[in-house]
């Protein structure tokens, strides 16, 4: 069969948010991809700019749906640096309940989407089912399933109860036997095995140069957490470690978000019971003075970096946001070369991608070299003569 | 008069036509409702596969380009056609009034067409997914076809007959083949779930890869047909192994009453194949969806051996006359 070029997205059954793939298949085999990336582009940096630090906090939220406590906590945790606040310990400590939560509820959500991409929905339905318990959890203690909006500048929004301590609690024991079913079925699922082992491969060399990071790194055996080489909140005082494997595959990459499902699950309880009283908010100046920082988180999927800078008023000046999977792409497009077209979704599901978090415009004039940006009327002209103002050849 | 009277019951109403239709919609019911409780959903309620059909048959039909409309409405209703004329032949109440010796190679062939036909419907549609979905239905074809006629054959040579009803008859006085050919068994119950594209062989429509693969261009009434006539087929294939490998309808025992004997001898059958497709859909559950390579791998290496050892088996017992 001569070479084909198969378009994946932006609508297909595999993606869950809008990306384009142009694959070049000889038979079921990739000889080479494009990607195209970029349909969501929502303003939100502009957006953060022209608000004040109590209404950027919900808006930085709407950022991702899945890690919304990431990058509320980064921006707190940055402009706190620049105010030079120490926030109460146990508003710390929240923190870290809802980032460990988070942390898992995000990767049950993403073992049930790579199942499903393999078409094992039964794992898919299980998964997403014991997720729920999470998000009852979070729903519980912060009023909402996704977007939590738990930290001010200062502290957290709201304290927790003890009634709300003791049934999270409650839930962890029924959740630790699931994640130990999760486990055993990862490593013993025949079709599983076949379909992810050896899929996708990135050597710890490959992960280095493109520069990928979470658990995508770890699983090529890269030991880098920033939650321990550059700690923040209180994960240098928790007991916990760094999960690593030395596979590199689709496998490794399920057995690292496995464990640290698990070594979530012990954070979250080690929090709870090791809750210190006191105050949950700082007294905060409502300016922040002039300053730049760059603040970095271990979101679910990797290393998320805001850099922040601040001119002396109630607003930034301006903040730039490198999302894990932004660094995690290149990797993909490198993977997915001389593989089986069958394992396009697996290999892209592997880095859990969180695609309109991603969108970026930076105009680049390519003759003069000159950055800018550009006028609606202009980018809406462009497109049209892009595509000739028909639909997409 | 009376007896063609009595054929034309037995083709349209029961177990023809009609009772099929009844029976395919509740077996994709039940198939729903036991795969959805596995996997803690509710699942369907008892009609919906019957609101599903009707309104998909009320569904605008779109055509893509260029495609040749006559041979894309007609291909599914030969597919729906070939997989209710199989089943005439497969004895439900007592020996089929159809049957004639070599029956069973006709209905292994009638299921073999809605399975082309699929490839076919693919092919026709001008569309790079149908395309792939198309090929990847027949490369999957030649894999499970070779032993699933392997093993299906193999209770023929044993019985001496290549008649269904005859091989039915023929395991009244003995034990099921399932006992005397548990291998071939196995193989067939594989290669059926391979036959249905049902996971972990569905590899042709797989979603997350290539859409719906043949089906991504089917609508309206071409879609409903051809789905009609593969739940017609997951029908007609377990009622074929339950009768080659489980005595069909046969009871231990015999009722001097005919009408009661035939109505104990469909319930017994009805049984037997609710047991198959029960097994058939824990497969479903209990696999996600291999790649092609490994199922060409997997399919000759093992599959394929396993059934050419069976048929060797069955042929030494033959030869060296073991009274089974």
């Amino acid at each position: 069969m001569a070479e084909v070029m198969i378009p994946i997205g932006p609508q297909h059954p595999a993606l869950k948010e809008p990306v384009n793939f142009r694959v070049y298949a000889d038979g079921e085999r990739i000889v080479r991809l494009e990607l195209d990336l970029s349909y969501n582009h929502r303003g939100i940096e502009k957006a953060a700019e022209q608000r004040n630090f109590i209404r950027v906090l919900p808006l930085l939220e709407r950022v991702c749906g899945i890690c919304s406590h990431a990058h509320a906590t980064v921006f707190a945790k940055g402009i706190e640096e620049i105010m030079g606040l120490e926030i109460p310990r146990r508003a710390q400590y929240i923190r870290t309940i809802v980032a460990e939560l988070e942390r898992m509820h995000s990767h049950l959500l993403w073992l049930g989407v790579a199942a499903h991409e393999i078409g094992f929905n039964t794992l898919f339905m299980w998964t997403w089912r014991d997720r729920e318990a999470v998000l009852d959890t979070l729903e519980e203690m912060t009023g909402n399933r996704v977007h939590y909006n738990m930290n001010e500048i200062g502290g957290t929004r709201l304290d927790l109860t003890p009634a709300q301590l003791e049934a999270a609690v409650k839930r962890l024991p029924a959740l630790e036997d699931r994640i130990a079913q999760y486990v055993d079925m990862v490593s013993n699922q025949e079709t599983m095995l076949l379909r992810f082992r050896g899929v996708g491969k990135m050597s710890r060399e490959e992960a280095l140069k493109y520069g990928v990071v979470g658990p995508t790194a770890r699983a090529s055996g890269i030991d880098y957490d920033v939650r321990r080489d550059d700690p923040y909140l209180v994960y240098d005082e928790i007991p916990w470690k760094v999960v690593t494997d030395s596979g590199g595959d689709v496998f490794g990459r399920t057995r690292v978000r496995i464990g640290e499902l698990s070594q979530s699950l012990q954070m979250v309880r080690y929090c709870i019971e090791n809750l210190p009283a006191g105050p949950v908010r700082a007294d905060t100046p409502k300016a922040a003075p002039k300053g730049e920082v760059l603040s970095r988180y271990e979101a679910p999927r990797g290393e998320l970096a805001h850099f922040i800078r601040t001119n002396g008023t109630d607003m930034v000046e301006r903040v730039d946001i490198r999302t894990p999977t932004l660094a995690n792409w290149t990797s993909v497009a490198m993977c997915l070369v001389n593989q089986n077209l069958a394992d396009i979704p697996v290999i892209v599901a592997a880095i859990d991608p969180c695609l309109s978090c991603t969108s970026r415009i930076t105009v680049v004039d390519t003759i003069s070299g000159k950055e800018g940006s550009i006028p609606w009327g202009e980018l809406g002209r462009r497109c049209r003569a892009r595509h000739g103002g028909g639909p997409l050849s | 008069m009376t007896d063609l009277f009595l054929l034309a019951v037995y083709i349209f109403l029961f177990p023809g036509f009609l009772f099929l239709l009844a029976a395919a919609l509740f077996f994709q019911y039940l198939d729903r409702k036991i795969a959805a409780r596995m996997q803690h959903r509710v699942g369907p309620p008892l009609l919906q596969p019957l609101a599903d059909l009707i309104k998909v048959l009320g569904k605008e039909v779109i055509t893509p380009d260029g495609v040749d409309i006559s041979a894309f409405d007609f291909a599914p209703l030969l597919a729906l056609a070939s997989a209710m004329t199989a089943f005439l032949y497969i004895p439900v109440i007592g020996p089929s009034p159809l049957a004639f010796s070599g029956d069973l190679v006709l209905v292994l062939y009638l299921l073999v067409l809605p399975t082309l036909i699929l490839f076919v419907m693919g092919w026709l549609s001008r569309n790079i997914f149908a395309c792939m979905g198309g090929l990847r239905t027949v490369t999957q074809l030649f894999i499970y076809e070779v032993p699933f006629f392997l093993v299906m054959l193999s209770p023929a040579i044993m019985a001496g007959s290549w008649s269904v009803s005859a091989i039915v008859s023929w395991q009244q006085a003995r034990p099921w083949l399932l006992v005397l050919q548990p291998i071939g068994f196995v193989i067939a119950l594989i290669a059926l779930q391979a036959k249905l594209e049902r996971t972990p062989f569905d590899i042709p429509e797989a979603e997350t890869e290539i859409v719906a693969g043949p089906w991504t261009e089917m609508t309206g009434h071409r879609l409903a047909i051809m789905e009609l006539s593969f739940d017609v087929s997951l029908v007609t294939g377990s009622a074929l192994i339950v009768a080659l490998f489980m005595g069909g309808p046969d009871l231990p025992w015999i009722i001097p009453s005919p009408w009661l004997a035939g109505l104990a001898g469909f319930l017994v059958f009805f049984g037997k194949v609710l047991f198959i497709l029960f097994i058939l859909a824990s497969i479903k559950v209990a696999t996600g969806r291999i790649r092609l390579d490994q199922l060409n791998d997997y399919g000759w290496k093992y599959i394929a051996g396993a059934a050419i050892l069976q048929v060797a088996i069955v042929l030494v017992m033959n030869a060296s006359q073991v009274p089974p």
